[in-house]
């Protein structure tokens, strides 16, 4: 019987494309029969998806041989491609209405969730410049994290942590988003653009917009694909350096 | 064709990725700044130019459409082979930090999205 493991592996992406289709039916179902809709389906599937992924190690439930191809459809080339792709529908004119906001909303996201993440880790007894800064950057995105850590010389240990916290955070944003969004107002492309901008994980923010509205996906994408390369020019520099007049 | 579409699509990808990865060597930086955001803008600009002058007809369209449908697949995917258990395992601080910073950040929304609202219809120069 071990030529059945043997073919899945073969065909990965095809059997992760049969997986997904799964994963999709059976959280529909859940969203129309056990949520009553309150919940949009593509939101348990995100959801569900994660709750997989702790059966796994590090590459999450692409772990398993039987799952392998998995890492491939949920890969940053596939995803990045797939994100381009929504921009067929965006228009330029509502991009060029939210303005300098949006460029702004890249700023000051990165500046608060570095800045306040720091601080907590400072609280929370981390006390050297190093282990703030990367704990800080780690508030960012889980690569701007060990890429300031690196940068700066940070011990294994905290780029660990640092890693950790932007995994929460891209947790947090997913399940967090579709709930919250009516909240704070996130139905259109202007406001969809600063979420982006603002809170800057690609994978939180494709996700949680994706469970929120996709029509709002490359308004979001957009302004967030340029947080984690911005983020990591301006935390080991820049706000590193404003961050050594406090600690 | 479909692949018409496809291939328009495959062609910003990758002038994208190459304009980020231009921008990462030129600030010094090891990786690709914004590639897909670049992307992105140039499908939008091509795009909408390609459609004006009649070169892509709906079937081509099509490839890009089915792209862009394969995108929250893609997503569940990507959330079902994320580093979950060492989310949990980095500790209280990963956990502090991860969820308040976050929170923070989703209370400015409303914020810049009045500030938006204020100057928006004026200051487009993006």
């Amino acid at each position: 019987m071990d030529f059945i493991p043997k073919l899945f592996a073969k065909n990965e992406l095809i059997v992760a494309f049969l997986v997904v289709g799964l994963i999709m039916f059976i959280s529909v179902l859940v969203s129309k029969y056990l949520l009553r809709n309150r919940i949009p389906g593509a939101a348990v599937a995100i959801t569900l998806g994660l709750v997989l992924a702790y059966f796994g190690e590090k590459k999450g439930i692409a772990d398993m041989p039987l799952f392998a191809g998995m890492a491939f459809l949920g890969g940053s080339m596939m995803r990045d491609f797939s994100i381009v792709s929504t921009a067929m529908g965006a228009s330029l004119s509502e991009i060029k209405k939210t303005g300098w906001v949006g460029i702004l909303s890249l700023f000051i996201g990165i500046a608060v969730a570095f800045f306040v993440g720091g601080s907590i880790g400072y609280f929370m007894g981390y006390k050297d410049i190093k282990s703030v800064a990367t704990i800080g950057a780690g508030a960012c995105t889980f690569i701007v994290g060990p890429v300031t850590g690196a940068a700066l010389g940070a011990s294994s240990d905290i780029i660990a942590i640092s890693i950790a916290i932007g995994v929460i955070k891209t947790v947090v944003v997913t399940i967090l988003t579709p709930l919250i969004a009516k909240r704070i107002g996130l139905d259109n492309p202007q406001t969809a653009m600063i979420y982006g901008g603002l809170i800057g994980t690609t994978s939180g923010v494709a996700a949680g917009l994706a469970a929120t509205d996709p029509k709002l996906v490359p308004y979001g994408a957009l302004t967030a694909t340029f947080y984690t390369g911005l983020a990591c020019m301006l935390c080991p520099s820049v706000y590193y350096l404003i961050l050594s007049l406090f600690v | 064709m479909k692949i018409y579409g496809v291939a328009v699509l495959s062609a910003c990808f990758i002038a994208g990725q190459l304009i980020g990865e231009a921008l990462g060597i030129f600030f010094h930086f090891d990786g690709n700044i914004g590639g897909v955001g670049f992307g992105m803008l140039l499908l939008i600009v091509l795009g909408d130019w390609i459609k004006k002058k009649n070169w892509l007809d709906a079937e081509s369209e099509t490839g890009i459409h089915f792209w862009s449908g394969m995108y929250i697949p893609v997503v569940i995917a990507m959330s079902a082979t994320q580093n979950v258990k060492a989310a949990l395992s980095g500790g209280w601080v990963a956990l502090v930090v991860g969820v308040f910073a976050t929170l923070l950040c989703f209370s400015l929304i409303p914020l810049l999205s009045s500030l938006q609202k204020k100057t928006g219809s004026s200051g487009s120069s993006l």
